[in-house]
């Protein structure tokens, strides 16, 4: 700590740090432009000038601008000082010449950090009589709309773009007052980060194309603190609705998750909540030739409670993309041993190999924070950018740390982000990435290595035996991948924050336990190795955690076919979930088939859905409250945004409905949602800090709630008044210390309940600075969730024997693997217009040279039929992945046609027309 | 009167080749160089006060001496010729480049060995096509003879040299734009500290030197650091090119003693002005210096005594505006140059340099008013260094408040008379 004077006051400083920052988290109101916390200090809009003096007997001073003048002990500053005032309202005068005036058609009016600089800097009149230059805006794609007579050449949208983020397509062009922030020509922005232009343009050049189609101001919006349900992360989101539709999604800034960033997916996937598919009424028919017929809620309640009274023989189906909460209701309902998780067995499998992996073994899971604080990393077998994106934007920092030594041994401070930059040019940490096809962080890879899954994991386990002799040898090991091995284990073991990324992409346990085996390796040799899995939903943990048996059994189970479970079963509850994306589709007809009664609770409708007797509306994460638990193994609390129309409702609302209408000897109902997380956390082992992740219902600050209106809510009295004068009693809400109006505590709540980022002064998205202690660090009050998983000790645990042989092609058949992508492979996003636009489209990945020796070029109709399913054909363009190894194929999996194909299997191709080679 | 810098260059005819140089003495101060340790160089060169001739007069001795040197310093060093002359006005590396190339490239071995540098670079101003070519021969030729490459003349010293020519802009001409226009970057400039000794080129230790100042470098290993201070009238050690141009009866370039007066420039070498029209002004060292008035004929043109009199030696290339010329004109054409060559990264620089160079042109144009130059006024004050990220507004900025200073008068016409009264 050191002490500086700001306007002849003493104040306690971080010393090394830039004095804009500093002053920002003393409360001063310093304005700034190209600053960002994340993206550092360059210096070019100059607005942050301030006054340094030599010593206290200085008088004059000069003029330094804040965020490029390191804090040292005994400094002396203005930020009252007339002069540095009246340069900085020439800055705000020089930005605003060309600057349109059209904010009140301008989307960002209302949250424009340009406008709340402008007033703070008190420039009001404009003396400039020119005319302004004017640009020609792209077309960026259905996410970004470019509006460029806007821009002030800041240039945080090139900084976050291709410094932070790794995009190409997007420059800094021509030069002057005519600096054309934009790609070369019109065209879709490549960057699966691209929406965060949103929210780094300090105003409207780059707006979100997705509100624009139901436009409403910041203002205007009710919103609450959510997670995104897009991915296993986590990421903390503020949705934002009116009129009972969901609008936008923004960042909700969490120091150990997501930071200031969300990925495209996060972002815009939130239309799904607005689709003609959302299941709104409940439905139901006595015949299944017949379409489903709206029923009200309580005949709905009544039809089930007299099936379940009638000695139903009923299992549950729970699902990784629900609440812990409604899993938990669900089991209750159905009783444990009829709860069946909602993954097929495979996933099953991966899933509990990671619990126990991170449970039970010494390597921590990291938080995304803590992985852009790696400094060597190997990626095995995941393509994150397509499963779980944000990991890769945080590995993309974490290459940049080693780097980092060099630029501060030339005493270059780390914030001064060019000079950084300049310092260490392409120098990069270790970053090894091994995966089945190329992947988007390749320019990034000091190594790279492509193999099917069962040679990436033989990769993975002579990098564990490089690291430590006691863990098993791979036997047969080709030199190339031996040398490889010995790279990679050098590289970690001379890290100071090694770190191992897997997951479940590969759909390989061998993968998951290989990359423990390295993570372990070096726990085992005293290097403090980290291990972060990625999964595919936003509960896939949570739901793990709270078990059942696998989907499979499940299906026996009601056909009649599992004999050792001792359970017989007709009637199935289905909770969120598509059971065509978890398992071949022929083996679900056969399931619904032969269930008598099979009722779906869902907020989406689906082919599931489609196939039920009866259909209960669900909530989305939008309309109800829950907790889930991201890959971390970090429990974090969703809360409704808003109350939706009709007999939507909560899954554990509808549970809890069947239990008490089928007279299930229950003395206590659940009447709220704390008293189901209540329950679940006493008993489901592992799951009881969850009561912690946010404060109860009851939670009250001077004895108010957290209003989700903001204190400048608009036409409350009006909104509705076409269909009632009277205003409107705001709808109660006994499951959130939130409530459903404007009134309540006006100042900040702790970060858990914080429905968004506003202060006097501060109307954009800047304004967060103002719920941090110290600005670009954790929020005031502790970044919201708990962690539920720690790791145990070094040396508790063997490590994994069952190395796979390796590969083998095989003549006439291809392995199909699965390959990932970020838009269409997650099955509610795709349902947001704008990402379905973007989504990928079904076809087969095929190896150059496996291509040519069927025959076949891009485009091509290819075939591919699995061993397992050989009467199942599946006609596909094909597509050229010079990264896959020969003898395999891609296949996309996840995406509408070819949702719940279980890989890698074993199939044949061939050329649409072309006989099967024999 | 010495001139070393200019002695082998006749106009008109083709530069001397390397026998013809190494005839007249050329590559002595080299081999001398190498004789002598890195350190003594540098020495030598502080003890002649050489200081830089771009136009910032920073001692190059102590520019050096910022280099990590020794067997921990970073390597490849890297050791830069700012040929990049794009000044307005200034035309004086030209004829070093043009006129006598191996000068240079004996200059940039020898500065270059004295911070032990790897590798060089020319960065040329891509119009010089002529100087393109005679640098390419005559790299070319000191490869060939060994005084460059790996074990220069026999030593242990390599050093690599490569001619880099610019895209062209004027902001390249900034060391820091430079070096980021060398990577094939942007050429913005880049935040200092760290300074290019330390983190330069690649990030890594480079130097960056102007034509002029390099050339001289080889003459003060020759002949010492007495003699190179005596060829100045001033502190300030050696010879200057100077140059004129505008209405005199002789534009040109002349290499003259440091600290040359004003007077004695424009009189005896310039011949005084053309008849019929009368000196109203100065810009003594390229279009980013003060002007100067009648008042300042008798000062001496080195940095010190220019900087005294409120003004910069600069490049020390002077433009002289006479009474036919509309000063509010001139202005306006070199701000519309500043303007025009804003890299666009700082806000002070693109924003207000465009908006003085429309609020010129509304003077010329008669749609001037008076708060317009209250608006001058501040912009010349605020676009001070420290102000903006480089040099180049307040390099714009200078000519602008001084002449607002001078020549009023013809700015209050401008709005009073509501037209150009030099335009018909």
């Amino acid at each position: 700590m050191a002490t500086i004077h700001i306007d002849n006051r003493p104040y306690p400083v971080k010393e090394g740090e830039n004095l804009l920052q500093q002053c920002l988290s003393l409360g001063f109101n310093l304005p700034y432009f190209c600053w960002h916390p994340a993206l550092g200090s360059v210096g070019a809009c100059r607005q942050c000038a301030i006054k340094q003096f030599k010593n206290e007997e200085d008088k004059h001073g000069k003029i330094v601008m804040a965020c490029m003048t390191p804090a040292t002990d005994g400094a002396r500053i203005s930020i009252e000082d007339p002069e540095a005032r009246e340069f900085r309202a020439s800055i705000i005068e020089w930005l605003m010449i060309n600057h349109p005036h059209d904010c009140p058609v301008c989307d960002e009016g209302g949250e424009c950090h340009l406008q709340d600089m402008t007033v703070m800097t008190g420039h009001t009149y404009r003396r400039y009589r020119g005319r302004k230059r004017t640009f020609h805006n792209q077309n960026l794609g259905p996410l970004v709309n470019h509006e460029m007579n806007r821009c002030i050449q800041c240039y945080r949208c090139t900084r976050f773009y291709r410094d932070y983020a790794g995009g190409r397509d997007f420059d800094a062009l021509v030069l002057r007052n005519e600096v054309y922030f934009g790609r070369h020509q019109d065209g879709t922005l490549e960057s699966e980060f691209s929406g965060n232009l949103v929210e780094v343009c300090p105003t409207g050049v780059f707006t979100d194309k997705s509100l624009k189609q139901h436009y409403t101001r910041k203002w205007d919006f009710q919103t609450a603190p959510s997670v995104c349900v897009h991915c296993g992360l986590g990421c903390n989101t503020i949705p934002g609705e009116r009129y009972g539709t969901l609008r936008r999604i923004h960042n909700r800034f969490n120091g150990a998750v997501n930071g200031y960033f969300l990925c495209d997916r996060g972002r815009y996937g939130y239309d799904f909540v607005n689709s003609e598919r959302r299941i709104r009424r409940p439905a139901l028919r006595n015949n299944r030739s017949e379409p489903l017929q709206p029923i009200s809620k309580g005949e709905a309640v009544q039809f089930l409670a007299e099936l379940l009274a009638n000695g139903t023989r009923i299992i549950g189906i729970g699902s990784p993309r629900a609440s812990i909460e409604a899993n938990f209701a669900l089991r209750t309902l159905v009783g444990p041993e009829r709860f069946y998780a909602g993954v097929s067995e495979q996933d099953g499998r991966l899933l509990a190999s990671m619990l126990d992996i991170l449970g039970q073994g010494p390597a921590r899971s990291p938080s995304l924070h803590e992985v852009e604080l790696a400094d060597a990393v190997l990626v095995l077998g995941e393509d994150v950018t397509n499963t779980a994106p944000l990991l890769a934007l945080a590995l993309r920092q974490s290459i940049r740390r080693q780097p980092q030594k060099m630029a501060e041994k030339m005493h270059i401070p780390h914030w001064n982000d060019h000079a950084v930059r300049a310092a260490v040019q392409q120098e990069q940490g270790p970053l090894f990435i091994a995966a089945i096809a190329d992947t988007k962080l390749d320019d990034v890879a000091t190594e790279m290595f492509r193999g099917v899954p069962d040679d990436l994991a033989r990769l993975g386990f002579a990098v564990a035996h490089a690291i430590d002799p006691r863990a098993p040898p791979v036997s047969d090991l080709p030199d190339t991948m031996r040398t490889l091995a010995d790279t990679i284990a050098k590289a970690l073991k001379a890290a100071g924050r090694p770190l191992v990324v897997s997951g479940m992409g590969c759909a390989n346990v061998a993968v998951i336990e290989a990359a423990a085996s390295v993570a372990w390796a070096l726990c085992n040799t005293g290097h403090a190795a980290e291990l972060c899995f990625a999964v595919p939903e936003c509960n896939s943990l949570g739901a793990a955690m709270i078990g059942g048996a696998h989907l499979e059994l499940a299906f026996e189970t009601v056909l009649g076919t599992a004999a050792y479970t001792g359970i017989a079963a007709d009637t199935v509850i289905i909770l969120e979930n598509d059971l065509y994306h978890r398992a071949d589709a022929a083996a679900v007809d056969r399931f619904l088939a032969a269930a008598r009664n099979v009722v779906v609770i869902d907020h989406i409708s689906h082919a599931t859905s489609a196939r039920a007797d009866v259909v209960l509306p669900a909530g989305t994460f939008a309309e109800t409250d829950g907790t889930l638990v991201n890959n971390e193994g970090r429990a974090q609390r969703f809360f409704q945004v808003f109350v939706p129309q009709g007999d939507i409702q909560e899954s554990w609302r509808w549970a809890q409905d069947l239990i008490t209408a089928a007279g299930a000897d229950k003395d206590d109902p659940w009447l709220n949602l704390d008293q189901v997380t209540a329950a679940c956390a006493a008993s489901i082992p592992g799951l009881q800090p969850i009561l912690r992740a946010a404060p109860t219902a009851n939670f009250r600050i001077g004895g108010q709630k957290v209003p989700r209106q903001p204190h400048r809510y608009s036409g409350r009295t009006a909104m509705l008044a076409n269909i009632d004068v009277h205003e409107p009693e705001p709808p109660e809400d006994p499951d959130a210390p939130l409530s459903f109006s404007m009134e309540g505590y006006p100042n900040h709540p702790p970060p858990a309940l914080n429905p968004r980022f506003w202060a006097p002064g501060w109307n954009s998205v800047q304004a967060l600075n103002k719920f941090q202690d110290e600005v670009g660090g954790a929020l005031t009050g502790g970044d919201p969730g708990v962690r539920l998983i720690e790791p145990l000790p070094a040396g508790k645990v063997g490590y994994f024997t069952n190395i796979p042989s390796a590969f083998e092609r095989r003549a006439g058949e291809w392995l199909v693997v699965p390959l990932r992508h970020i838009f269409g492979t997650e099955e509610l996003s795709a349902l947001a217009p704008a990402l379905a636009e973007l989504a990928a489209k079904p076809y087969l990945a095929l190896n150059p040279d496996d291509a040519a020796e069927l025959g076949l070029a891009t485009g091509d109709d290819s075939q591919l039929q699995l061993q397992r399913n050989p009467g199942q054909k599946y006609r596909l363009p094909v597509r050229l992945e010079p990264g896959l190894q020969r003898g395999s194929a891609g296949l996309p999996v996840g995406l509408p046609v070819l949702a719940g194909i279980a890989v890698p299997a074993w199939g044949k191709v061939t050329g649409v027309g072309q006989e099967t080679p024999s | 009167m010495e001139t070393p810098l200019t002695r082998s260059i006749a106009p008109e005819k083709a530069p001397p080749d390397l026998a013809q140089y190494e005839k007249a003495g050329g590559y002595a101060a080299l081999r001398k160089a190498l004789r002598m340790a890195p350190g003594d160089v540098t020495a030598a060169v502080k003890e002649a006060n050489l200081r830089g001739r771009g136009g910032a007069g920073f001692p190059t001795a102590q520019k050096w001496s910022f280099v990590p040197m020794g067997d921990d310093a970073p390597h490849p060093k890297y050791f830069i010729c700012n040929a990049d002359e794009m000044e307005p006005g200034t035309f004086k590396d030209r004829l070093l480049l043009e006129g006598d190339p191996h000068q240079l490239i004996e200059g940039m071995i020898v500065s270059a060995y004295a911070v032990q540098a790897d590798v060089g670079y020319i960065f040329l101003r891509w119009a010089y096509k002529l100087a393109a070519q005679r640098l390419e021969q005559a790299i070319a030729e000191a490869y060939h003879r060994g005084y460059l490459g790996r074990n220069i003349a026999g030593s242990s010293y390599s050093l690599e040299l490569h001619l880099h020519v610019s895209a062209g802009r004027y902001m390249c001409g900034e060391e820091t734009a430079l070096l980021n226009a060398l990577e094939g970057k942007r050429a913005n400039p880049r935040a200092k500290p760290p300074y290019p000794q330390v983190s330069g080129l690649w990030g890594k230790p480079t130097v960056v030197n102007n034509v002029e100042t390099l050339c001289c470098v080889p003459h003060i290993v020759n002949k010492g650091a007495a003699w190179f201070k005596n060829l100045s009238r001033s502190g300030d050690g050696g010879t200057k090119l100077y140059g004129v141009s505008g209405r005199v009866k002789k534009p040109g370039l002349w290499e003259l003693p440091m600290g040359t007066p004003i007077r004695e420039i424009l009189e005896e070498h310039a011949g005084g002005m053309r008849n019929g029209y009368r000196f109203r002004g100065l810009l003594p060292g390229g279009a980013s210096t003060d002007f100067m008035i009648a008042d300042h004929l008798d000062v001496a043109m080195d940095f010190d005594s220019m900087q005294a009199a409120g003004s910069r030696l600069g490049t020390g290339t002077m433009i002289i505006l006479d009474d036919r010329t509309c000063p509010v004109g001139m202005l306006h054409n070199l701000e519309h140059f500043f303007a025009q060559e804003s890299c666009g990264w700082c806000t002070p620089c693109w924003s207000g340099l465009s908006w003085v160079e429309q609020i010129l042109k509304g003077l010329e144009d008669g749609k001037g008013e008076a708060s317009d130059l209250e608006r001058l006024q501040s912009h010349a004050r605020l676009l001070s260094p420290g102000h903006t990220f480089c040099a180049l507004a307040p390099g714009a900025a200078e000519p602008l408040q001084s002449g607002l200073k001078y020549f009023r008068d013809d700015f209050d016409r401008h709005i009073r008379e509501k037209r150009c009264p030099w335009r018909s």
